[in-house]
């Protein structure tokens, strides 16, 4: 579990997030979602520490992250796995190598024991024969199943995604949501996803937190997303044709 | 103001970058690849300047002495001298800083750019020690070897030059070669050769891990790093000469 207490944080004059307090679950897929500059992003980074909060505390189950210091920070960061937009890869690394390298970094584990782990996990993001490939030979879907793998390898307590469908097309994103939500069960991992995709709200959508202008606006969870009458929420929901005809219907 | 910045936040980095490996195992590794990368990989090029530049001295040495009472080994000497105390270690490392400041703030300049970095830091590592502190131990280790290997490719040029000519005989050219040789100097040229790799290595990877934006800034990035490491040896050549030949 992840707690956002009275979050706030600012750039220049500039409120980014504006006391947001939410908490989010473990073994449940926790979605932000918002419009473009909402401050998802922002929001994220700081719950992975990449930003520090200007006010209020981030606590993973009983610990004060947000109040470590950095050195402290990497204790907790040992147990997140993180995807990124771009999947970001490291280039040089093949797709073996970068799953592997948290396990290189941080266990004493075997080289044959390693080389299964990945085996594991590469399998498990149904991603086989693809080990000696670098990351400029593969598909965006696969980046973000290599992604998803090396984010696993380490088997974290929390996972968090940003924008994991992005750039993907709607079939390969479908199926990057679904892995998503069955690693979280089956891993019972406090998921984290930032998203504007409405497809992967409805799909994966156990949590549901909408920011608005950098505050908290709105939580429930996919059963109810469509039926509020939240009017910024549902500008927000209903801003495609496709989303708007499903409504009519 | 903001050059005073700018200089907090190198030292800064370079405090990040000097802690204790998180694991030897993979620094070592690293620098491998980075010995190869910045090392091994500029062996071409400093070994076709050196012989080349040595020539050039040497022909031009053949060239100006046209005083009797100047003895022809001076070719071999001046040849040698200059090659030791300044071209090898100031020119070979201005070269040095365009290929590898130009490779290592693209390549780290990339990596923050695609959120490499951040995926580094957020699997709490120190991305300043894994990226940069192996660039600078291997071009710290490399960069001597290559300058040794830069003087005796141009003395061997001089004497290359020499024997096409004919300008100077093989006996006279290594007599000037071995003539009022000081040790010193050798220890100087590797003095130099040290700091100047230190300052390619830090500030281009400063130039790259500080990088805010994308392709455009990275190219940005790759152009000041070898500005900076560029001006940057010129004023230490000028302090260090300064300092331990006067």
């Amino acid at each position: 579990m992840i707690e956002l207490k009275n979050i706030s944080k600012s750039f220049a004059d500039q409120e980014v997030l504006k006391d947001i307090s939410f908490v989010f679950e473990k073994g449940k897929t926790n979605l932000i979602i918002g419009q473009s500059g909402s401050g998802k992003t922002v929001l994220m980074k700081c719950c992975i520490g990449l930003l520090d909060v200007d006010k209020g505390e981030i606590n993973f189950g009983e610990t004060c992250f947000s109040c470590f210091s950095e050195k402290e920070k990497r204790k907790i960061q040992k147990e997140m796995g993180v995807l990124f937009q771009g999947g970001a890869l490291f280039d040089s690394f093949t797709v073996e190598d970068n799953v592997m390298f948290p396990l290189n970094m941080f266990t004493k584990m075997s080289l044959e024991e390693k080389r299964e782990r990945v085996n594991t996990v590469l399998k498990r993001v149904n991603l086989v024969n693809a080990n000696k490939k670098f990351p400029a030979e593969i598909s965006g879907g696969m980046i973000k199943r290599v992604a998803i793998a090396r984010a696993i390898s380490l088997r974290p307590n929390y996972l968090f995604c940003d924008e994991p469908n992005s750039g993907l097309d709607p079939k390969t994103a479908e199926l990057i949501d679904e892995l998503i939500s069955d690693l979280t069960e089956e891993f019972q991992m406090t998921t984290v996803i930032n998203t504007h995709d409405m497809n992967s709200v409805i799909q994966i959508g156990q949590k549901i937190a909408f920011l608005h202008k950098g505050e908290l606006w709105w939580e429930g969870d996919k059963n109810v997303i469509l039926k509020t009458d939240n009017e910024e929420l549902n500008e927000f929901v209903f801003s495609t044709e496709l989303t708007r005809r499903i409504n009519r219907d | 103001m903001k050059i005073i910045q700018e200089i907090g936040a190198y030292v800064w980095l370079m405090y990040q970058a000097f802690k204790r490996p998180d694991k030897g195992k993979v620094f070592r590794r690293q620098l491998m690849m980075d010995f190869q990368d910045l090392g091994a990989n500029s062996i071409g090029i400093v070994a076709v300047i050196s012989l080349f530049t040595g020539a050039i001295i040497a022909i031009q040495m053949a060239y100006n002495i046209d005083n009797p009472l100047i003895p022809l080994k001076t070719i071999g000497f001046s040849t040698r001298q200059m090659m030791i105390v300044e071209f090898s270690p100031t020119i070979i490392s201005l070269i040095l800083a365009g290929k590898v400041g130009s490779s290592i703030a693209s390549e780290i300049g990339t990596m923050r750019v695609t959120e490499q970095i951040d995926a580094l830091k957020v699997m709490g590592i120190n991305p300043a020690n894994y990226l940069i502190l192996p660039k600078i131990t291997a071009s710290m280790i490399y960069n001597p070897v290559l300058i040794v290997f830069s003087i005796v490719l141009g003395i061997f040029g001089g004497w290359l030059a020499m024997m096409v000519t004919g300008l100077s005989s093989s006996v006279v050219y290594i007599e000037g070669v071995r003539a009022w040789y000081d040790p010193f100097t050798i220890t100087y040229a590797m003095i130099k050769t040290l700091v100047f790799a230190f300052i390619i290595a830090s500030v281009s990877g400063y130039k790259g891990f500080n990088v805010k934006g994308g392709s455009v800034e990275v190219g940005r990035a790759s152009t000041q790093a070898v500005v900076y490491s560029s001006i940057l040896i010129i004023v230490f050549d000028l302090i260090l000469t300064q300092m331990l030949l006067t």
